[in-house]
C-alpha cells in the first residue's frame, strides 16, 4: 500500500467514526455530550497537530548543532594535507 | 582511534575478505580532489581497511582528470581508480558506471567537495557489521551530528531557506518529508552512505529521480524493498571551495519527487 493509500485510509476511518457520532447514523441513542465533544474534533486534531509540528521544528531548529570543531578540525588537515601531498610530488 | 583499532582484533580474519569501493563522482573538483583522496587514505590507512577508490570525472575542464592521474602515481592503481566519461551524464548513471568497475562488495558513496569527511567512513563500517545492514546512511539530524555553515542554531535559514540545499536539508523540510514518508531514516537528502553491492545495484536501477530526489528515493525505496538501515551521526560541513552546484529549480522538483514518492511507494 503507498504512504497516500495509508494517509486515505487514515483519514476515512477518522471521518467515518466521525460522523458516526456526530451525526448519529447508527441511531445508537448516543448522550448528546458524545455530540458536543465529536463535531468540532477534527478542526482540534488539526490544531494539535499544528502545535506539535511547530514545537518540534521549533525544538530541532534550536537543538541543531553548529559543528564548529569540525570545520577547525577541517581545515588543519586541509593544510596538513597540501604540504604532505606536495612533499609526494603533486603539482597543483 | 586506538580504542577502535583494539576492539576489532578478534574479528580481524572475516574483515579482510571485505573490501570497500568509494565512488568519487567528479565534475570540476580539482582542488578538493587531492584533499578528499589524501584523507581518504588516511583514514583507511588507519583503520585497516581494504579499499579502493573510484574517481568517476565527468570530463571537467577545470583538469580535474589530470589531478587524478597524478594522484594514482602517488598512491597506486589498485588504490586509485580512474573511470572518467566524456560529459556530465548525472548521478544516478555515475554510480551505475561506477559499481560496474567497482572490486568491492561495500560501496560508499559521499560527495567530494569536502562536506562529508572520511573520519566517518570507520563508523560507518563498524555499524554496518554490528547490525549486519544492508546499507548504513549518515544523518546530520540525529545524536552529535550537525552542520557547519549555515549560522546555525537560531538562524532563520535552519528553519525555512528559500534556496536549496540548505531549504532542503533544513529541519522544516526534513519533517514534512518524515510525516508524509515516514522511511525509517531521519536524513533523506544528505549522499554519504554505505551499502552492500548487490543492494545498491538494485537500488539504482529502480530509482528514476535526479539530483537530491535521488538520494531520497534511495532511501525510500530500500525500506519499501525492506533493506535494513542503520545510521551514523555525520558533522556537514558546507562546501569549503567552489560554489555549490544546485540551481534554485532544486525546489520544485524536489517537492514534485516528494510528491510522487508519496504516491507511488
Amino acid at each position: 500500500m503507498t504512504k497516500l493509500l495509508e494517509w486515505l485510509l487514515g483519514v476515512s476511518l477518522v471521518g467515518v467514526a466521525w460522523g458516526l457520532v456526530t451525526f448519529d447514523l447508527l441511531d445508537l441513542q448516543l448522550p448528546a455530550a458524545y455530540k458536543e465533544v465529536a463535531w468540532p474534533m477534527p478542526v482540534y486534531l488539526l490544531v494539535v497537530f499544528g502545535c506539535y509540528s511547530l514545537a518540534t521544528i521549533g525544538y530541532r531548529v534550536a537543538t541543531f548543532n553548529d559543528c564548529e570543531e569540525a570545520a577547525k578540525e577541517l581545515q588543519a588537515q586541509i593544510q596538513e594535507a597540501k604540504d604532505d601531498l606536495k612533499k609526494k610530488g603533486l603539482k597543483m | 582511534m586506538s580504542n577502535m583499532a583494539g576492539s576489532r582484533g578478534g574479528k580481524r580474519n572475516r574483515e579482510e575478505a571485505d573490501k570497500y569501493s568509494v565512488l568519487l563522482p567528479t565534475y570540476n573538483e580539482r582542488e578538493n580532489l587531492p584533499l578528499i583522496v589524501w584523507l581518504l587514505v588516511k583514514y583507511f590507512g588507519e583503520s585497516g581497511y581494504n579499499y579502493e577508490i573510484i574517481v568517476i570525472d565527468d570530463g571537467s575542464p577545470d583538469g580535474t582528470l589530470q589531478i587524478a592521474e597524478q594522484l594514482q602515481k602517488i598512491y597506486g592503481d589498485d588504490k586509485i581508480v580512474l573511470r572518467p566519461r566524456a560529459k556530465k551524464l548525472g548521478l544516478g548513471t555515475a554510480y551505475i558506471h561506477g559499481i560496474k568497475h567497482a572490486t568491492g562488495n561495500f560501496i560508499i558513496i559521499m560527495d567530494a567537495d569536502l562536506s562529508h569527511h572520511p573520519k566517518f567512513i570507520p563508523e560507518f563500517i563498524k555499524k554496518q557489521k554490528e547490525g549486519g545492514y544492508d546499507l548504513v546512511s549518515g544523518t546530520r539530524y540525529r545524536g552529535d551530528g550537525g552542520v557547519y555553515g549555515w549560522d546555525l542554531p537560531m538562524n532563520y535559514r535552519s528553519l525555512f531557506y528559500v534556496n536549496s540545499p540548505v531549504f532542503l536539508s533544513s529541519r522544516g523540510a526534513n519533517f514534512v518529508t518524515q510525516v508524509l514518508l515516514r522511511p525509517g531514516a531521519s536524513d533523506l537528502t544528505g549522499s554519504f552512505r554505505l551499502y552492500k553491492k548487490d543492494v545498491l545495484e538494485r537500488l539504482v536501477e529502480r530509482c528514476v529521480s535526479k539530483g537530491y530526489v535521488f538520494q531520497m528515493e534511495m532511501i525510500v525505496r530500500a525500506r519499501q524493498l525492506g533493506y535494513t538501515i542503520g545510521e551514523v551521526p555525520i558533522s556537514f560541513v558546507d562546501r569549503v571551495y567552489g560554489e555549490s552546484k544546485l540551481g534554485g529549480n532544486e525546489i520544485v522538483s524536489f517537492l514534485k519527487g516528494l510528491l510522487t514518492l508519496f504516491a507511488t511507494t
